[in-house]
């Protein structure tokens, strides 16, 4: 399959505030949006996967979606994987349009936790909420904690992250948060849950986005103007919560990604940029350890020196991913993806022939992995 | 805002009556012998469904901690800053717990031993480091 399917359009809302939408709407707009950056109408499309919002949760949101843009799919649903679910989904719908099922799918996720309820961030765990124990930030301190233990990751490390994206985010006129980042004033930010710091934490937003996938014949009988390749995916979960992992410094994310280079044929070495899942700097630093570009415990030393910034060896999350763009789970990492694949991005790197791309959820509880490309 | 008291059901009970009584417990499976908190019907590793609550020797390692300095319950917010710990029992289980001697300095691995405690009328499992 590799190579054989591509994202032949994308599109997305504002980010931000958006208040009086609602999801179903965002979601309509994100389609109508990728359908004209595919040039391609409504009519075409058979799949219709959608991310379930975090916000509000509804059974068989999908065929309401659906409905709400007069779609019968022959494919369609709603998955639920947190953050992992929009690649995941692009691959599935790759799988199913392998498997003869449908011709073209949309992949569309919409979530308003801005204006809406951010429940799903700041939840009590059980009956641990009585030892304090509350909010998806405090699992990733808890995971960067031991990485800091185990390897002696520093403050500095964590923020060469935070400035890279930051600053990559001031350039993109569609980023939520536009103010640039200095290393002194990353160390001067306050720690919400220790060692996590404000700037550590990516936004919380409101918005949608969507992509087109289809087969590159299709897109090519389409008269698809920029289709970009996919050459490869993966998936993998590590399912056990954080106090239960064996291990709290290693994911399953170095599955996903094996299977995703296996299937492209490619290496770490050959890969020209990277969007990498932000929700954390901890979960960049890992999953470039989880990928192979550094050994596991090195990724501190390995972002140092603007590796990962533009015009650096490796930069990443070049529209300013979670920490910058908007704090939407995921697919603004894919559609920064294609742009760079496309020669359109604002921190483009040049002759760029690969991109990598990571989706993640939960705390660092489920894994998606695609590499697009020439 | 009322304090989150734990919500014990019918499995869990078992796990709550015993730490008032001064015991912490946790789940051992009779077909392979696998340790584990929190209270699940069924074993995690073999599927099985035969366990007993097995009495922990209350020693173990602290995993990894956090410092919270935001409240994200309004129960927590006179004490803030506060430590939540992942401590590993010696038998194997892992949970969630608070230092009660943060001041001596929480470091991964450093060894801890159980130190139950009442708050709000129920009685937690905190540990201190040894």
């Amino acid at each position: 399959m590799r190579g054989k399917y591509v994202i032949a359009g994308i599109g997305h809302t504002q980010f931000g505030r958006l208040p009086g939408r609602g999801t179903v709407s965002l979601n309509v707009e994100a389609c109508r949006n990728a359908l004209a950056d595919a040039g391609i109408d409504k009519s075409v499309v058979d799949a219709l996967f959608v991310k379930v919002p975090t916000s509000r949760y509804q059974s068989m949101y999908g065929q309401t979606l659906a409905e709400a843009m007069r779609m019968q799919p022959k494919v369609g649903g709603v998955w639920d994987q947190g953050g992992a679910t929009n690649i995941s989904m692009i691959s599935f719908a790759c799988m199913a349009i392998d498997a003869g099922q449908c011709e073209v799918a949309l992949v569309t996720l919409a979530d308003d936790p801005k204006t809406g309820t951010r429940q799903a961030y700041e939840k009590a765990w059980g009956d641990d909420a009585a030892y304090g124990w509350f909010s998806i930030a405090a699992g990733y301190a808890m995971i960067m904690q031991r990485h800091i233990a185990e390897y002696g990751t520093k403050p500095e490390q964590f923020g060469e992250i935070a400035v890279a994206v930051r600053n990559h985010g001031a350039k993109n006129p569609h980023a939520a948060l536009r103010a640039p980042l200095t290393l002194e004033k990353y160390l001067d930010s306050p720690f919400i849950v220790q060692p996590l710091r404000r700037d550590d934490i990516c936004l919380v937003s409101d918005g949608a986005a969507a992509v087109v996938v289809m087969s590159e014949k299709r897109a090519n009988e389409l008269g698809v103007k920029a289709p970009v390749r996919i050459l490869g995916f993966g998936q993998g979960q590590t399912s056990y919560d954080v106090p239960y992992r064996e291990v709290l410094t290693e994911t399953m994310a170095k599955v996903s990604a094996e299977t995703a280079f296996k299937m492209a044929g490619l290496t770490p070495k050959d890969i020209d940029v990277a969007q990498i899942y932000d929700c954390y700097t901890i979960a960049v630093l890992m999953t470039l350890e989880d990928y192979g570009f550094c050994r596991k415990g090195e990724g501190g030393r390995w972002v140092e020196d603007g590796r990962v910034a533009a015009g650096g060896e490796l930069p990443i999350n070049t529209s300013g991913g979670l920490l910058s763009e908007t704090g939407m789970p995921g697919l603004q990492l894919v559609m920064e993806g294609v742009r760079q694949m496309r020669g359109t991005s604002v921190n483009q790197v040049r002759d760029a022939a690969t991109c990598i791309v990571s989706n993640q959820g939960g705390i660092m509880t489920t894994h998606s992995t695609m590499i697009l490309g020439h | 805002m009322s304090f989150p008291l734990p919500e014990p059901t019918p499995l869990s009970q078992p796990y709550w009556d015993a730490l008032r009584a001064g015991r912490l417990t946790f789940q051992r499976c009779g077909k392979c012998s696998h340790a584990w908190l929190p209270a699940r019907a069924e074993c995690p590793n073999c599927l099985s469904a035969e366990w007993d609550w097995t009495k922990a020797s209350g020693k173990g390692r602290v995993v990894s901690w956090v410092i919270y300095h935001h409240a994200y319950h309004e129960a927590f917010k006179a004490q803030l800053p506060y430590n939540v710990a992942l401590v590993e029992l010696d038998e194997g289980p892992r949970l969630i717990t608070n230092i009660v001697n943060p001041d001596l300095g929480i470091k991964a691995d450093r060894p801890v031993t159980l130190q139950i405690e009442e708050e709000h009328g129920v009685a937690l499992a905190r540990f201190a480091l040894v």
